[in-house]
Order: C-alpha cells, then sequence, then structure tokens
C-alpha cells in the first residue's frame, strides 16, 4: 500500500491552498457533482470559448483528496482545448483505478502524485468526482452523482 | 464485581486479563502494512475467538445435516444443536420460552419482519409509529415502506447536543393514533444509551408496543426481556463475536401468534394444499426455509464465550476504556467529541479540526487502526451535529488501553500532517 505517498507535500498544499477556487461570473459551462457515500460535493464553473477552456474555478466540501485534485486538475486544464481535457480525465480516471502506469506514456505530468489511489479502492471516487464533474460540464451535464447509473464514468468505476 | 468510577487504568482493568483474551482472537494478531492491526471498529462488527470458529468447523465437519426434515442421524443432531443454539439464546436475554427467539439473518431482517408481521396487521392509516433520531437507517427505513404503503405516519424523538434522547419530547408525542414505538437501546453513532426501560413503561401504560433495537446494545451489558418488558428485542450474532447472516427477533409469544408470517416456504407451514395453507406455530412460522444452522450454532457458542467471562466484567472493563480515550482526547486541542451522554458504550465519535473524516481513516488505516469514517447508516443524527460525516472508534472487551494510546498517537499524526 502505498497511502504515505499519497498524502505528500503536493497533495496536502494544494488541500491548504486550492487554485482557482471560487466563483465565476461570466461561466458558460457549469456541473454539481456529488458523492453520496460521503456527503462530498463540488461545483466546477468553466468558459469555453472556440474550444478552449480560458477560465475555469470550483468550490465545495471534501476531503482531501478529492480538493487537491480538483485544485490540480483546474491547474492542469486551464488553457487547454476541450480535446485535451477530456484525453486528461480519460487518462487520470485510467491512472487511478491502476489501468495506466504513472511511469508509462501520457500527459498527467505531475498528476502522477495521485497514483497511489489506485491501492486504497475505496478512495478511488475521493479523487476522480472533480473529473467526472470536469466531463459533466464540459458535455453540458448539469448534475452528476459518483451513485448514479447513468453516469458516464460509473459503469467502468464499478464499486471502486 | 465492583465498578470503579475513577477514569484512569483502575482497579477493574488489572482484574480483567486482556493480555490472555485477546489470545483468543487470531486475527488481532495480523499487521497491516507492518504495523500491529489495532482494531476499533467493532460496532460495524466485532471479531471472532478461536473457540467459536472450532464450535462452527465441528458442526460443518461432524454434525451438520438439514434441519426439521428426515429421521436419520445428522439431520436429528443438527435440529437439536440448532434448538438448543435458541435455548441458550433464550437464557441469554432472560426470555420466558424458547418460542420466543427466532432466528433471522439479522438485525434489519428482524425489524423487516416485525414491519411486515405486525406492522402490516395492526398499523394503518392515519396511525403513528414513534421513532428516534438516534435510530439506525435499519430501524427507519421499513417503517417509512410500511408509512408510504399503507398511510400511517412517522414521529421522531429529538435528541440534544450531548446526543441524549429528549424524553419530555417523547411523551408529547404520543396520541390516540400512536400505534407503535421503535427505539434503539444504544445509539451505534455515538454511543448514547437509551432509558428504554422508562421508554417502555411510558408506551404500555397507553397500550403501545415497544420494539427495541438491540444491535449496539447487547454486545456490551446484559440484557433481561423480561425485566425490560420490551415487546420486541433483536441484535446481530456478527456484532457479538458470532458469525454474519445470523440474529435473532425475540417477541412476546402472545404478540408473535398473532401476527402475520413475513415469508412463505418450507418449515413455515403446517399443511399446504392449493386451497389453504395453514401455519406452523411460532418460531417456526417465521422461520421458512433452511436456516443458517451453522451460524446459529456459531452465534449460541458466541454468546457462551462472552457469558464465561461475564457481561458484566465486559461491561466494567469497557466503561474504563471508555472512560480513559474519553479523558484523553478532551484534552487534545482541535479535537471534538461528537456525542458525550451521561450513559455510553464504549463508542467515540469524533472530528478533528480542518481534516475531513476520509482523510482520517485513511491515515489511521496506514497506522493499522481501523475505525469507521463516515455517517454510519444514521444520517439523522449527522444532520442534527450540522456534519456529513464522523469518525468512530468503537471499543470490543479484547481492546487494551494501549490500543487507546495507538488511536490517541494515531490522531497526533494526522494532526501534524495536516498542520
Ligand atoms: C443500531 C443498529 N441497528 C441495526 C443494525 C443493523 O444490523 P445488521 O446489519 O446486522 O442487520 C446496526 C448495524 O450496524 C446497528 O448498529
Amino acid at each position: 500500500m502505498n497511502t504515505k505517498s499519497l498524502y505528500q507535500e503536493v497533495i496536502l498544499d494544494h488541500n491548504r491552498n486550492p487554485r482557482n477556487y471560487g466563483s465565476l461570473d461570466n461561466a458558460n459551462r457549469s456541473a454539481e457533482g456529488h458523492n453520496p457515500l460521503c456527503g462530498d460535493h463540488l461545483n466546477i464553473k468553466l468558459n469555453l470559448s472556440r474550444g478552449y477552456i480560458s477560465d475555469i474555478v470550483f468550490q465545495g466540501e471534501s476531503c482531501a483528496i478529492c480538493k487537491a485534485s480538483a485544485s490540480m486538475m483546474t491547474a492542469n486544464v486551464k488553457g487547454k482545448t476541450q480535446a485535451d481535457a477530456e484525453t486528461l480525465i480519460q487518462e487520470f480516471r485510467e491512472m487511478a483505478i491502476g489501468k495506466l502506469e504513472p511511469d508509462g506514456n501520457h500527459h498527467l505530468g505531475r498528476l502522477t502524485v495521485f497514483s497511489g489511489i489506485r491501492d486504497l479502492p475505496t478512495r478511488v471516487k475521493c479523487a476522480i468526482l472533480p473529473w467526472h464533474t470536469l466531463h459533466a460540464a464540459l458535455n453540458s451535464v448539469a448534475t452528476i452523482s459518483t451513485e448514479d447509473d447513468d453516469d458516464p464514468m460509473h459503469v467502468s468505476i464499478g464499486n471502486a | 464485581m465492583k465498578l470503579v468510577e475513577s477514569s484512569l487504568k483502575p482497579l477493574s482493568t488489572s482484574m480483567f486479563n486482556v493480555e490472555h483474551i485477546r489470545t483468543d482472537f487470531p486475527i488481532l494478531k495480523l499487521k497491516i502494512d507492518g504495523k500491529p492491526l489495532v482494531y476499533l471498529d467493532n460496532a460495524a462488527s466485532s471479531q471472532m475467538p478461536q473457540p467459536v470458529i472450532d464450535r462452527m468447523v465441528k458442526y460443518q465437519t461432524m454434525q451438520h445435516a438439514n434441519i426439521n426434515r428426515a429421521v436419520h442421524y445428522l439431520s436429528e443432531t443438527a435440529t437439536t444443536e440448532y434448538e438448543e443454539s435458541r435455548r441458550r439464546l433464550k437464557r441469554f436475554i432472560n426470555a420466558s420460552e424458547d418460542r420466543e427467539v427466532i432466528f433471522t439473518s439479522g438485525t434489519t431482517d428482524a425489524i423487516n419482519l416485525v414491519a411486515h408481521g405486525y406492522g402490516r396487521k395492526f398499523i394503518g392509516s392515519g396511525d403513528e409509529i414513534i421513532l428516534t433520531t438516534l435510530e439506525h437507517h435499519s430501524n427507519i427505513v421499513p417503517w417509512q415502506m410500511l408509512a408510504e404503503e399503507n398511510g400511517a405516519k412517522i414521529r421522531v424523538v429529538p435528541i440534544n447536543d450531548t446526543g441524549e434522547l429528549l424524553i419530555e419530547k417523547y411523551k408529547q408525542l404520543f396520541n390516540k393514533h400512536t400505534k407503535f414505538v421503535g427505539v434503539t437501546h444504544v445509539s451505534n453513532a455515538l454511543g448514547t444509551v437509551n432509558p428504554i426501560k422508562q421508554m417502555i413503561e411510558f408506551a404500555h401504560a397507553r397500550g403501545v408496543p415497544v420494539l427495541v433495537d438491540g444491535a449496539q446494545a447487547a454486545p456490551h451489558m446484559k440484557i433481561d426481556v423480561q425485566d425490560l418488558d420490551c415487546d420486541f428485542y433483536t441484535f446481530s450474532g456478527h456484532k457479538l463475536c458470532g458469525p454474519t447472516g445470523i440474529g435473532i427477533l425475540y417477541g412476546k409469544a402472545a404478540l408473535l401468534e398473532r401476527m402475520q408470517p413475513f415469508k412463505g416456504g418450507g418449515d413455515m407451514i403446517a399443511s399446504v394444499t392449493f386451497e389453504k395453507t395453514t401455519y406452523n406455530t411460532i418460531p417456526h412460522k417465521f422461520e421458512a426455509g433452511t436456516p443458517p444452522i451453522a451460524a446459529a450454532i456459531g452465534f449460541s457458542a458466541a454468546i457462551d464465550y462472552l457469558s464465561a467471562i461475564n457481561m458484566s466484567m465486559i461491561a466494567a472493563y469497557e466503561r474504563d476504556l471508555i472512560n480513559y480515550a474519553t479523558e484523553q482526547m478532551r484534552h487534545m486541542p482541535g479535537i471534538r467529541i461528537i456525542g458525550d451522554a451521561t450513559e455510553k458504550v464504549a463508542v467515540l465519535s469524533f472530528a478533528i479540526d480542518g481534516v475531513h473524516p476520509h482523510d482520517i481513516g485513511t491515515l489511521l488505516n496506514q497506522e493499522g487502526i481501523a475505525v469507521r469514517t463516515g455517517h454510519h447508516c444514521a444520517q439523522p443524527v449527522m444532520q442534527h451535529f450540522k456534519v456529513p460525516a464522523t469518525t468512530r472508534a468503537s471499543f470490543a472487551f479484547y481492546n487494551s488501553m494501549n490500543e487507546v494510546d495507538a488511536l490517541i498517537s494515531g490522531i497526533q499524526k494526522v494532526q501534524k500532517i495536516f498542520s
């Protein structure tokens, strides 16, 4: 098990001082993410113009893993195209469930600090929730829950 | 055995040989990530001592067949052992008759049985069921399902900020529509022990029967259903060092006889034709199909094990444990104990400032410490304290004072990481 490396300084720092935390007036996409199992919820607002995520923020109540994941996610997708963001969403999810090796070929960069989550099945959803919610926002789905049957990612995440 | 009131490692602790008891539990020797297991999730499920494991192995290797069916040796042996288990459980709770003890798959199953067998028959539209804020979801949802179906209403006894029921409010909830009371003996989320004897007496004075959810009480104290005078009492084997998949419903014979069956099938009938089925007598009327025979036998071995240690000794020792743990936690900065009732069992729910319970749970696990984080299937309690979740350390008689110390230093580590 790799918990020690999970609660490392980067994650603790993003939990303490989350980036892009707050509200966005001119957002044209937003979504709410919930994990009813632990009560965590977060809200993502972003501005998508000409295929680029020009601005993105989040707000919510959650554990450190979820908050740090959201913070690092917003920092990573800001300024990227929608297509690039979708690639990161896909890769992050695969890393979290152990289907992508952190030292393999991918675009995750420092987001690999979350790779230890795959050894903690009960916490995988905490790390994925923000990505999950971003995916919903980009695809104009207003709310998602980690427990919804029609949640686009739930099926492949299973009961993780 | 005299109860000792002072809190720090008092006399009763030394009279109770916890190290000796621990050797009965093979699982306690486990290492988690190289650290000795500190198992503090006993309210969710307790561990099984070797004599209980051995008893189940003996049944499975030398005594197993289906019960109540055949004349051969094994079937007779299994039937005898199964009924002997019922008798021991009867004695454990001091019921007056064997037939008042029904084997169920657990507490949840037992409450559903009563909601169906009693509720559907005797509670109707406009009738009221009193429950409390401290209930586990399993003593809420079956009643809500009933209410949704037949138009009955649910009334809820509130709690104060120490996590105790407001008994005056309870009394005020009664009116001519009140038909049933469901109350937990001990809160699983907070450890509060409810004054059920007084509550039962009040309900009975108004002709209202009471179901007591004893899932969190039976592991920690002597239960006497005749003294309590409860109409129904239920608990699960897996929280008393027994196996999963078994529990009991105690019910007063007169009530059980008037109830309708819950599940239909074999064993619960006296005779069947396609025109009419006559039901068997209690307890068999409520035990349709092949029961978990090995689990029932394991369950009775578990209560024998606990009785040999002595439930009063267990209660006294656990009181020392919780007093010691509470005393230490109370003085730690940044810790909030949730649920501080005067009467409570060895359950400690708490919050650490600025740290989410799930992070606490994961980090304590890293120290080998097993606690439960979440809403504990008691969301109304969480709503009262305005928290989505808590961290809960729940103790058993096989936990040591050293394990309390391990918990405390684990919490300090968590605080340091998040400082
Ligand atoms: C107070 C209470 N009631 C009922 C239950 C349900 O017990 P079981 O899951 O064994 O049916 C529990 C178990 O967590 C409990 O703590």
